[in-house]
This record gives C-alpha cells, structure tokens and sequence, in this order.
C-alpha cells in the first residue's frame, strides 16, 4: 500500500510539478517505488533491473538532457498546453474504459504468488526467448550507434572533412 | 492486494502517463510521461506473471525484462533527437516545432 501510493504519488507528480528537473527526481521515486512493487510481487531479479536500468541508468541520462538543454529555473513557462482539459478527458477515458473491463472480468485465485526462481528465468530467457534475447541486443546497439549520430554537433563533420 | 490490485495501480500510472504525455508542453517531460506508461506496462506484465494467469513459465519477467531493455534503446535515441532539436531550435517547447505548418 505504502508502495502504490509511492508510485502513483511520484507518478502524479512528475507530471505536475512546474520545474523538469523535480519532475525528474519525482519520475526516480515512481520507479523506485516501482521496484519494491516487483520485489513484493516475488520478482526480485526483475527489481533488481529496475533499479539498474531505470533508477541508474535513464533517470541519470533525463538528468544529463535536462541539464544540458535547460536555461535555469528562471520565468519557467507554462508547464501544460492549451489541450490540457481534453487530455484529461482522453486520459480519464482510457482509465474509465480498462477499469470497467478490469471490474468486469473475473480474476481466478487472486491471492497466491508464485516467485520467479533465477535459473527458470535464465533458462527460459536463454532457451525459449533466446531469439528476442538477441534481437534486443541488437536493438541495443543500432539505438547506441543512431544516439551517437544524432546528438553530434554539425560542425564535427565540417571539421571531418 | 490481489492481482486485481495491482492491475489497478498499473492502469492508475499508464493513465497518469497518458495525460502527461498529452498535455505537458516540454519535449523531456513527454519523455519522461513515455516511460511512466512504459513501466505501467511492466507491473501489470510482473503481476501476470506472479498470479500465474496465463503463462505456466517465467514468461511476463522475461518480457518485463525486453520491454526494459527496449525501453532503454527508446530513451536513448529520444533524448539524442530531442537534444539535437533544441540545439538547433533552441526551445523544448514542443508548440514552437512547426516549420511544417508554416
């Protein structure tokens, strides 16, 4: 409970609060929370990426964009765009529609949690899914060689040639 | 909390998300709301997972894990676009991209 509250409190705020940088640091509290959720949920390994990946690692490079791209906390603008009512509309609409089919559908035996062992997950990631195990790596790789490219600055190629 | 409970706190983040996303005027902050819905997703694969509904393996961890990993590739060449955006156009405001309407 406290978790849920953590998490959908870091997410409410990320999205309201004026300044990027607190949106950032409340995103990293959301995620956080997130993480423990997994660890409840008898993911540990799951959690345990959580906090390497998004805790560690995307929140860290948000930070570094918003600090390279941001002027300082001085006259901020408007955080929401004119369509804010709408979005809300559109937002409380998804959330309206995936409720009543949550509430709708009969969920079986909601109270047991089967943990995940380690060394099912490693054989099933490496036996079953082995495929998409290697598409996402070089997945990961062509998003490395096209961030590269696209965050250069245009002079370097001038200088290049 | 049940799995119907956690499938809850999944949709309550996706739709906090979905509202960022749609209506904050910074190009990072849109960033940021796309990987709340990104995780809102991850829960509610985890929870799946945990209450055994459809899979009898490890299968929601598994795609809970690729989605971090693509989620990890989409954060990258996102921020890279949207830095090399406002080097040139020197504004995150996402309202001031419109050289094609004009």
């Amino acid at each position: 409970m406290v978790l849920a509250a953590g998490v959908l409190g870091g997410g409410l705020a990320a999205v309201l609060l004026r300044n990027v940088i607190h949106s950032a640091v409340a995103m990293m509290v959301s995620f956080g929370a997130l993480a423990g959720t997994y660890a409840l949920l008898g993911a540990p390994i799951v959690a345990a990426a959580q906090v390497l990946i998004y805790l560690g690692a995307i929140s860290v490079l948000i930070i570094f964009a918003i600090m390279l791209t941001q002027a300082g906390d001085a006259n901020l603008p408007a955080p929401f765009q004119r369509q804010a009512p709408f979005a809300a509309l559109v937002a409380i609409g998804i959330v309206a529609l995936v409720g009543w089919a949550l509430l709708q559908t009969d969920w079986p035996n909601p109270s047991v949690i089967i943990p995940v062992e380690l060394d099912d997950l490693a054989a099933a990631l490496f036996n079953d899914y082995a495929l998409p195990f290697e598409i996402v790596g070089f997945l990961l790789l062509a998003a490395i060689i096209g961030a590269i490219y696209l965050a250069r600055r245009p002079e370097e190629d001038e200088r290049m040639n | 909390m049940g799995l119907d409970g956690y499938l809850f706190l999944s949709l309550g983040l996706f739709g906090i998300g979905a509202f960022g996303f749609l209506a904050r005027r910074n190009a990072i902050m849109m960033l940021i709301c796309i990987e709340l819905m990104l995780n809102a997703v991850n829960l509610a694969l985890v929870a799946f997972n945990a209450f055994d509904y459809y899979a009898t393996d490890d299968a929601g961890a598994v795609f809970s894990l690729l989605v971090m990993a693509v989620a990890a590739a989409e954060a990258t060449v996102g921020l890279a676009l949207v830095i090399a955006i406002i080097r040139t156009r020197q504004t995150a405001e996402v309202d001031d991209y419109a050289d094609l309407k004009e």
